[in-house]
């Protein structure tokens, strides 16, 4: 008999707490690596469904909100504006934990303005883009993150340069950007948690290949490319800040830690460079040298634990403002006396 | 008594006497600061107790183009826009020799005498007003020189028409608040003005003011302002905005009054927020999010931008989300013209977004109205659970107007079928299970629980595709029909729920007058201008559309009903048809746009021609 205590987390709730229906894209999609591992973060980090709010736009990725944590509200909103949705859901309670979805039909195409506006204000949310290079929902279309030269069964050869998610972000002065691939679990997990630790905008690219349309071996967007070419910047774990103290664990090896705005630690162990994710030009430099390079570089890029968020700037209540109650939100009879008087 | 000829033009005849009953229009230059000065003439006569309305006619353009002013001043109340001027103050040269042919036979110019053009009209009087000279012995610093050249007017205009010094000081320091001195220095050049033109000009036209009863019940506001104000307190929670003119000041007075009425009295904290977006997408995506997550949310926005919105309109209407939408109308196809007003977004917004969908809308006609509208659209949107759109215009919104007196809401907030912790174990104990879309109740109107709400039971995920009574995605044809037959049967409930028409009938009439929002003041002078020669009308003035029954009852009430509006296809007129088809042939469109607000004269002349044939 299984200890039943074993499989609970920290707030008693079990993994299948966390979970969604079941998943109707198709079977080996990257993405549904992506929700089992937001399942983990979630579960393993102890956040109560109940405290999570997860938005999405329109795609494939974006459907895929209802295949994890059902006890969560959500919203599947429109094409390219889950950010806006999401800016405007996040004021009625700020304590809340804000998980946006998005792919790079989404995110990349009409997305791009609403996606470099939500980084621009720094809302506080993670902001997944689950990157496949192509349209699955519409059957195979080019995105706008395709490479050069990409050849797809009904379109030809890709003429244009692709756009990179994790490059906008980061010039876009997001304040935690991270990349990663299905095909590492581990690694999205551990990126996802420090997400979710983070206060300000955190962006995640994830490469997540679709294998109806785009994983041929060749392509960048594949499975076998991946795994060929993945070049991790560090082996990245998550520490909880209650068990931050301790990070003995650690010490073998060249590591570097970041502290969250939570008190949680990134701890990030050296594999091949010396990288510091709180340097923002060398996060440039290296997108750049991984695009020359061909390297999928993967971790955390960049992180400012420390930047101003949205709501440094507007002096919110502390108060969940969706449970206010009416009284408290209508002045009374004498203040619109004085106006009045002042109009004429 | 005067005798009306509505024959030829420009005549004196519409405007009765010369007491207290005149147009007077100011041409200036956009950017040379006569607002102010404007401003003050309009408010003096405004506390010498004679109604009076304040129209400007302005370039969409931020310095350099000819803009224009027009103060109607009318003993009787009447405040619509009338085309000629009694009185033209020109200081702008560009366009000085037009203007002259808007000015009555016995009309008065004054003019800044540095223009130097030949004056082609031997039937007006004419005042040279020495600005500069003026301008010269005030010692003005030269940075100030050409907004204080319009004091000037403002002295001479006052003392010509017996506007009180009183009356002008009291403006001026209402206007300028906290900044005292910059009021009283504004002042010196407006006595100096006045003290030349009592021993320098002789007065020889018909025109003056003379002081009535206090205005006591009314205000000077406009309607962007009062719709902020209406919001406040409304309990409005978020806006998301983008600037458009004309309703970018609904939007940024929202932010004024919220800063000072919506703070929490202990904490000093900001119980809203107010976000100006990156666009009207972004606008409106913010607004549905905030009402989906249960905030009291608005935006505001004119014609292009209600077009940006469309789609999460359609999304809102389709998920049952409450919000409340502002379109100050400007003049449409396109760009249009920015600057001038129009009702031609009607059907637009009333079936805003792609498939079957169909909103709430309100329209007001008066300053007064865009407040009491401005707080009962949130109650409205959330008892329904579906966006609200108020329809105001750029005349009704960004001129100022003589308004009664903003009244405290009289209802208390109604949030609606909302559904927390205990709220929910209630309706599971009334009802058994819950669902986001089960109607329980009949009425069409599900209950809905919202983000944070921690009972086990409460989430639940929206989306814009099929879904049956419990959120969950569904294809099925019987569901689908279903769906979308019970959110249009919310509609039906609304139409004897909305702001009801108003009527202003006349006794022995047998012709119907048909109109909306902000030409009601052109229709009631109209209305008794008729009636003096012999043609007797109804009047009602739709105030929300689903329409109520009672339209119909007016309609079969009346042998012919004119419809009044301001748009190309008479848009009002479509929908009262589609509405009540039978009746079709009593309906009658008289519907233009030219980007002037409607005059009592075009409906006197358009209704005397049709009820002479």
């Amino acid at each position: 008999m299984a200890d039943k205590k074993k499989d609970t987390n920290v707030i008693g709730l079990t993994r299948s707490d966390y979970k969604g229906e079941p998943s109707t894209l198709c079977p080996g999609c990257g993405h549904n690596t992506i929700s089992a591992q937001i399942i983990m973060a979630f579960y393993e980090m102890g956040i109560h469904p109940n405290q999570i709010v997860k938005l999405s736009g329109i795609g494939c990725s974006s459907k895929s909100p209802t295949y994890f944590l059902s006890q969560s509200f959500g919203f599947n909103g429109l094409h390219g504006r889950m950010p806006s949705l999401a800016l405007g859901a996040a004021f009625a309670d700020t304590r809340m934990k804000i998980l946006g979805v998005s792919g790079d039909g989404d995110t990349a195409s009409i997305g791009m303005g609403q996606f470099k506006h939500i980084i621009r204000r720094n809302l506080p949310m993670v902001y997944i883009v689950e990157n496949n290079g192509v349209y699955g929902l519409t059957k195979g279309q080019f995105s706008a993150t395709a490479e050069k030269g990409l050849e797809l069964k009904h379109h030809g050869t890709n003429p244009f340069l692709p756009i990179d998610i994790a490059k906008e972000a980061l010039i876009g002065n997001a304040s935690f950007v991270a990349r990663s691939f299905a095909g590492d679990p581990k690694q999205v997990r551990e990126l996802l948690k420090a997400a979710l630790s983070h206060r300000g905008i955190a962006v995640l690219d994830i490469i997540s290949p679709c294998v109806s349309f785009n994983n041929r071996e060749d392509t960048l967007h594949s499975y076998h490319w991946g795994r060929q070419h993945e070049a991790p910047l560090h082996d990245i774990s998550y520490v909880p800040k209650k068990r931050a103290i301790i990070l003995d664990e650690f010490a073998d090896g060249e590591t570097k830690e970041v502290t969250l705005h939570d008190g949680s630690v990134v701890v990030l162990k050296k594999v091949e460079k010396d990288y510091d994710p709180r340097d923002k030009w060398q996060a440039m430099k290296i997108l750049e040298e991984a695009e020359q390079n061909h390297w999928l570089v993967t971790g955390l890029i960049y992180v400012d634990p420390d930047q101003e968020t949205l709501y440094d700037h507007l002096n919110l209540t502390e108060e969940p403002m969706n449970r206010m109650p009416a009284e408290a939100l209508r002045p009374s009879p004498e203040t619109l006396e004085r106006i009045n008087r002042s109009m004429l | 008594m005067e005798k009306d000829t509505d024959t030829e033009k420009p005549q004196k005849g519409v405007l009765g006497e010369d007491v207290n009953d005149f147009c007077m229009t100011i041409c200036t230059v956009n950017g040379s600061g006569s607002a102010t000065a404007n401003t003050t003439l309009l408010k003096a006569i405004f506390h010498m107790g004679i109604p009076i309305s304040g129209k400007n006619i302005f370039p969409s353009n931020i310095k350099g183009l000819p803009t224009w002013f027009s103060i109607r001043v009318s003993k009787d109340g009447y405040l619509a826009r009338v085309a000629h001027d009694d009185i033209i103050v020109q200081m702008n040269p560009t366009t000085f020799e037009k203007d002259l042919d808007y000015n009555v036979p016995g009309g008065v110019v004054f003019y800044a005498d540095h223009i130097e053009l030949p004056i082609h009209r031997d039937d007006v009087i004419v005042y040279p007003m020495p600005v500069n000279d003026l301008i010269e012995e005030a010692d003005i610093p030269r940075n100030l020189r050409e907004y204080m050249s319009n004091m000037v007017y403002v002295g001479i205009v006052s003392q010509m028409l017996g506007i009180s010094m009183d009356a002008i000081h009291n403006a001026l320091i209402s206007h300028f608040g906290k900044k005292p001195s910059l009021a009283e220095s504004n002042f010196e050049v407006v006595r100096l003005a006045a003290d030349w033109a009592e021993v320098n000009l002789e007065k020889k036209d018909r025109y003056r003011v003379e002081s009535m009863e206090p205005l006591d019940d009314y205000i000077m506001a406009d309607g962007n302002v009062a719709g902020a104000l209406g919001a406040v307190y409304g309990g409005f929670q978020f806006c998301g905005w983008y600037p458009i003119t004309p309703a970018s000041s609904l939007s940024e007075s929202l932010d004024t009054f919220a800063a000072k009425l919506r703070k929490e009295p202990k904490t000093g904290k900001n119980t809203y927020a107010i976000v100006q977006a990156e666009d009207e997408l972004a606008a409106i995506g913010m607004a549905v999010g905030a009402g989906w997550a249960g905030l009291r949310a608005m935006s505001s926005t004119s014609g292009p931008g209600i077009s940006l919105m469309t789609e999460y309109m359609s999304l809102a209407y389709f998920a049952e989300i409450p919000l409340v939408l502002w379109d100050v109308q400007r003049v449409a196809p396109s760009t249009g013209l920015p600057t001038r007003t129009a009702q031609c977004d009607l059907i637009q917004n009333y079936t805003l977004g792609h498939g079957d969908t169909r909103h709430i809308l309100l329209i007001p006609s008066s300053v007064n109205e865009c407040f009491a509208f401005g707080w009962q659209a949130f109650d409205i949107a959330e008892k329904y659970q579906t966006p609200v759109i108020i329809l105001s215009d750029l005349d009704l919104g960004m001129n100022l107007w003589m308004t009664k007196k903003f009244d405290y809401p009289d209802q208390p907030i109604d949030r609606g079928k909302i559904l927390w912790e205990e709220d929910l174990e209630d309706f599971k104990g009334k009802w058994g299970e819950w669902g986001r879309y089960l109607d329980v109740d009949g009425d069409g109107i599900p209950y809905r629980t919202i983000m944070g709400n921690t009972h086990k039971d409460a989430p639940y995920f929206t989306r814009g595709t099929g879904h049956d009574d419990y959120g969950n995605y569904s294809e099925d044809p019987e569901v689908w029909r279903r769906t979308l037959d019970r959110i249009k049967s919310k509609f039906d409930t609304a139409r004897e729920n909305l702001p009801k028409p108003v009527y202003r009938n006349l006794e022995g009439a047998d012709i119907g007058l048909i109109a909306m929002g902000s030409t009601e003041p052109a229709l009631i002078e109209a209305q008794d201008k008729l009636k003096a020669k012999g043609i007797v009308t109804d009047f009602m003035r739709i105030r929300a559309l689903p329409l109520s029954k009672e339209v119909g009852s007016f309609i079969k009430a009346h042998d012919r009903n004119y419809v009044l509006e301001l748009n190309q296809d008479g848009q009002l007129h479509q929908i009262l048809t589609l509405d009540y088809c039978d009746m079709a042939k009593r309906l009658i469109s008289l519907a233009y746009i030219d980007g002037l607000p409607m005059t009592a004269d075009y409906i006197i002349n358009t209704i005397s021609a049709k009820e002479e044939n």
